[in-house]
């Protein structure tokens, strides 16, 4: 027996390896988290607020879809490209115009009292509508918004809408700013409620 | 030196950390388990639709998932090529979904059951008539709060 020891295999390093390994799976399965477009449903109909029907006709913006995914906007026939301009231009008119939302002012916290427009967006989808059109509606009118809470975040606050989301868990003075933004253009998409046969709703 | 190596030597040996790739891989295994786990297996063609103005869904654990599509290939012989509603892993109806609502519920702490994320994983194909009847029955059981599962883009086309 001259050389009994044979050198031993350096396993140090399989930690390592598997280390790693485990840190990959770790970050590949929390990077598939679900992304999308985050609605809210009215409550049940027999909560249905008070003034439901008293909404002007000049504060609501019509869209209807039929089931060749084509689009009607206040009367309109339109391509889904020029839909954002068109809601813009509806959601941020000007306070005065007899065709355009009637303005109600508003107390907001960190803008004082300013006009805030009673825009209502009413959405008709048929039946037969594919979901593909309806999402792409429903990104367009969230585009909308978003534009234009970005212009008015960055020209009331000096940064964009989406920094002061990120940023309003925080600090409180941007959750402040957000709110104001977000109640300077309230997000009012409603719904009709699903045409039925024979009947009116 | 040298006599400080061979006292060195016969001193206490090192403590063996051979089985620690073992531990480290225990853990890894049972990560991949448990991720495998909580997948369902899609029994409906899913195909979401792009959007531009996306977010991420921030609590995985507050989010139900409701699949709707079109039944897949190897399916459709027994199911039909209708769209169906799948929850968890079987086939539903319209009726089912209050009673999948509740379990979802249940499975969740009680302070956090209003903030559940309702995913609908809506292939892009179908027709808005299923998923109308879907959300009315959502909003019957006051799970309000949905989310429209897209993916991000950069431009919509006509």
């Amino acid at each position: 027996m001259g050389r009994r020891e044979i050198p031993e295999i350096n396993a140090g390093s399989m930690a390592d390896i598997a280390f790693l390994l485990l840190i990959f799976f770790l970050v590949t399965t929390t990077m598939d988290t679900d992304t999308g477009l985050i609605r809210k449903l009215p409550p049940p109909i027999d909560e249905l607020p008070e003034d439901q029907d008293k909404v002007k006709q000049r504060n609501i913006f019509e869209i209807l879809v039929n089931a060749n995914d084509q689009l009607l906007v206040e009367g309109e026939y339109m391509q889904i490209t020029e839909l954002r301009e068109k809601a813009k231009a509806f959601i941020a008119s000007e306070p005065g115009n007899p065709t355009m939302p009637e303005f109600k002012e508003t107390d907001i916290e960190g803008l004082g009292v300013v006009q805030v427009s009673i825009q209502i967006i009413s959405l008709q989808n048929d039946n037969g509508t594919s979901y593909e059109m309806y999402i792409k509606v429903q990104n367009e009118l969230v585009g909308a918004y978003n534009e234009l809470r970005d212009e008015f975040a960055q020209q009331k606050f000096n940064k964009p809408y989406t920094e002061l989301v990120q940023k309003s868990g925080s600090s409180d003075a941007m959750e402040m700013k957000m709110k104001a933004v977000k109640k300077f253009y309230p997000q009012r998409i409603s719904e009709a409620e699903p045409k039925k046969v024979g009947g009116t709703e | 030196m040298s006599k400080f190596r061979k006292k060195g030597k016969k001193g206490q040996p090192a403590v063996n950390t051979a089985s620690l790739p073992d531990i480290v891989f225990m853990l890894l295994f049972f990560f991949m388990v448990t991720t495998v786990m909580r997948e369902t297996t899609l029994k409906v063609e899913n195909i979401t639709p792009k959007a531009t103005e996306v977010q991420k869904l921030e609590k995985k654990s507050l989010v139900a998932y409701l699949y709707i599509g079109n039944p897949v290939k190897n399916l459709q012989g027994a199911f039909g090529t209708a769209p169906r509603i799948q929850l968890n892993d079987a086939f539903k109806t319209i009726d089912d979904i209050p009673l999948f609502v509740e379990m979802e519920k249940d499975s969740r702490d009680e302070a956090e059951r209003n903030k559940i994320t309702w995913s609908l994983k809506v292939d892009s194909k179908t027709k808005m008539g299923i998923v109308t009847e879907v959300k009315q029955e959502l909003r019957k059981v006051n799970a309000l709060k949905l989310n429209y599962s897209t993916k991000k883009t950069d431009k919509i086309f006509n």
